[in-house]
């Protein structure tokens, strides 16, 4: 359909649509939001890699795509391996790579694909500097295999093997801080961003265009299939966990770090806000969201340091 | 133009180098493993003296990673090679599958190397037939210029029925050891080699596409019949390339399996690889010796030539089945693939299996004629004595 003028002028995000209806997600996924975000950002002059995940299903069975973009599936650990030789492969045929005008190499990974398995190719892709962006969405489990723990897994938070009950199995580990990791590489351009404020989003994604090299950005991506969540909660979700600081927005460019929340002047708000629609959470004792509420504390006190210091 | 070829001392693995410089292949992603590094090595340092152009040479974290790499840079286009023996072998057996599915004419070297525990560096063919059932190609070089020939055949072959290769070469006794080798000529390596024209890339952006998507029931089997179809069409290929390689270049390829003194032949020694030059070598002085023997050489192992074994089994008495590998459970699995492929011809040679050479162990002229004796009196007596024969077990 063709968006008039008028209502073009007015919107905030790109009126391209490279992401059709049609996909099969489930509804309110956050991925499939982000996925369209992405290309909405990049347009059709990109190739996508999905290494086993959600996303696999979600861009639809052979012979049909939901992209109106280049697409390749690949296996589960091998996200950045691939992107590196897709890249390879562009600038020895004489393509122009990123930038304005260049091809974008992106690579959509779920989180077990990024913090677990795919973690090493990561590095890798990482650490030889290619030019391509990397995105981790992230909705803290393996929900394709039926919700198991990721690394990036928060604490208490139930899953399938995980599952709670009287012994209270739980999740007992933080969440993995993937976006550390990627910094630790010290690339161009690594950030955080969620399904909630889509125009932050954005921009990161052009920034990364702009950016030479390899970049990385973790998106907040709700799952009401795993997170035991109403499905009209997802974004209201995605905002609490920003709120909260429990999934804080910020930009790591040139070695140099910028916070990014809605509300700056803001107290972060208690973490049970961000709790309270997720089904997940329900086997967490006063404690254990003491635990995680420290956690909170402790990781954005961090956070604000070394924006302060390396800001 | 007129062949004239440039002659070089060089080991197995500068051959295969200078057959990925001769192949103009755009990008090389791999990663170190003896006895296979001096191959990666060498094509760096191509790039380094500036005698290779658009490569690029993606140095990566694991062979899983190699793999993976050279199957995005076969993907969006490009001609893509890498390199590993053994553990670096297994470690990449997933993304093997990946990249014959995904029908990408990748090019591999293997340098067969023995799979540990115990750990061991030398030749044994194990590793690579361990990925028989993967869907890639497989050709055994017996010598140095079999693998500089073998690389620049596999690319022709593997881009004309969008299936990988995987050319193969001993440890040591062919990666570390010099040799003269035949080079061709830029100019005629690209009359044979035109640059690829690949069945699909990532960089139609006016028409995208999707590979490797989620295949239902109603397709999976599909997509199965199709790679096997494309096996089917390649023994055709090989030939036709292997016939006009040899009218272009002096060495023919036009058979799939290499028969040498075998016309009136009792018995034949049947093996692949290295160990071939051995036998060869032997068969000589045995014909001089009264023995009527003759060697066929299995060149490409997969697809498997059947049609070729056939036509040999039906003149011959028996078939001295060597083998540089074991399936546990079993026997030496050229055996089995050989016993299988005769089963339903009417052809029913004696077919005897010796397990030689594992782990880098010699194997001399003067086991090949231990073996002639054996045989013999086999074929004498019309009955086998053992089936499986592990040939220098210290006793
Ligand atoms: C080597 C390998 N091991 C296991 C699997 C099974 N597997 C497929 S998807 C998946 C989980 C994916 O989780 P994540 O990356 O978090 O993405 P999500 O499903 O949550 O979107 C697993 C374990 C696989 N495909 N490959
Ligand atoms: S399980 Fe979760 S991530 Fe997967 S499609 Fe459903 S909502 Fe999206």
């Amino acid at each position: 359909m063709e968006i008039p003028e008028t209502i073009k002028k007015k919107l905030t995000l790109p009126a391209d649509e490279h992401f059709y209806a049609g996909h099969t997600a489930c509804q309110g996924c956050g991925a499939s939001l982000g996925l369209r975000y992405v290309l909405k950002a990049y347009g059709r002059k990109t190739i996508v890699t999905i290494p086993a995940c959600c996303s696999t299903i979600i861009a639809g069975a052979w012979p049909y795509s939901t992209l109106d973009a280049n697409l390749f599936h690949t296996a589960f650990e091998t996200t950045g391996a691939v992107m590196g030789g897709i890249e390879a492969a562009l600038k020895a045929m004489g393509y122009k790579v990123k930038g304005e005008d260049g091809i974008m190499v992106v690579g959509w990974a779920g989180d077990g694909g990024t913090a677990d398995i795919g973690l090493q190719a990561l590095s890798g892709f990482l650490e030889r500097g290619h030019d391509a962006v990397y995105i981790m969405y992230d909705n803290e489990a393996y929900m394709n295999t039926g919700i198991q723990r990721s690394g990036s897994t928060p604490y208490g938070a139930w899953t399938t093997n995980t599952p709670g009950g009287k012994r209270h199995f739980l999740e007992k580990r933080h969440k993995k801080k993937v976006i550390d990791i990627v910094i630790a590489h010290e690339i161009p351009y690594a950030a955080t961003a969620s399904v909630a404020y889509p125009e932050d989003f954005i921009r990161k994604l052009k920034t990364a265009q702009k950016t030479p090299g390899p970049s990385f950005i973790q998106l907040f991506s709700p799952c009401p299939t795993g997170w035991r969540s109403p499905t009209d909660k997802s974004i209201e979700i995605a905002r609490l966990a920003v709120q909260t600081a429990y999934f804080p927005l910020f930009e790591y460019k040139d070695g140099k770090y910028k916070i990014n929340m809605p509300n700056p002047k803001k107290e972060p708000k208690p973490i049970e806000e961000f709790l309270k629609y997720q089904g997940r959470f329900k086997y967490m004792t006063k404690e254990d969201i003491e635990i995680l509420q420290a956690w909170v504390n402790h990781e954005w006190e961090k956070l604000k340091k070394l924006a302060e210091v390396f800001g | 133009m007129e062949y004239k070829p440039i002659r070089k001392v060089v080991s197995g693995n500068y051959a295969a180098a200078y057959a990925v410089k001769d192949a103009r292949v755009q990008v090389v992603a791999a990663y170190p493993i003896t006895p296979q590094t001096s191959i990666i090595e060498k094509i760096a340092e191509f790039l380094a003296n500036g005698e290779v152009e658009n490569l690029q040479y993606v140095p990566v974290e694991s062979e899983h990673s190699a793999m993976a790499a050279t199957i995005g840079a076969s993907a969006t286009g490009a001609r893509a090679f890498t390199a590993t023996s053994a553990q670096g072998l297994a470690l990449m057996h997933e993304m093997l599958h990946w990249a014959a599915g995904a029908r990408l004419p990748i090019v591999m070297v293997d340098v067969n190397r023995a799979m540990a525990p115990p750990w061991s560096v030398w030749d044994d063919q194990t590793d690579s037939l361990a990925q028989r059932d993967t869907g890639w190609m497989q050709f055994y070089a017996e010598n140095n210029q079999e693998v500089y020939d073998g690389v620049l055949m596999a690319f022709k072959i593997a881009e004309t029925v969008n299936v990988p290769a995987m050319v193969v070469e001993s440890a040591f006794i062919l990666s570390h050891t010099y040799d003269v080798v035949e080079m061709i000529p830029q100019e005629l390596v690209d009359e044979f080699l035109p640059p690829r024209k690949p069945l699909y890339t990532l960089t139609n952006f006016d028409n995208p596409i999707s590979v490797g998507a989620l295949a239902t029931p109603a397709d999976y089997y599909e997509f199965r019949y199709k790679l096997a179809k494309a096996h089917e069409k390649a023994k055709k290929v090989i030939k036709e390339v292997g016939k006009e390689f040899g009218e272009m270049f002096g060495r023919d390829y036009s058979q799939m399996i290499e028969l040498y003194r075998t016309d009136d032949a009792d018995f034949v020694f049947m093996g692949m690889g290295s160990l071939m030059g051995t036998v060869k070598q032997a068969v000589d002085i045995l014909r001089e010796e009264g023995y009527k023997v003759g060697a066929a050489k299995v060149r490409w192992f997969r697809p498997f030539p059947k049609e070729e074994l056939y036509e040999l089994a039906k003149n011959v008495q028996g078939i001295a089945v060597l083998d540089r590998n074991f399936s546990f459970g079993q026997e030496g699995i050229l055996f089995t693939e050989a016993k299988g492929a005769l089963y339903n011809t009417g052809a029913k040679p004696l077919m005897k299996n010796y397990i030689v050479g594992l782990g880098g162990r010699d194997f001399t002229v003067n086991d090949v004629r231990k073996i002639a004796d054996n045989m013999k009196a086999v074929i004498e007596k019309g009955e086998i004595d053992v089936e499986v024969d592990w040939y220098h077990l210290k006793r």
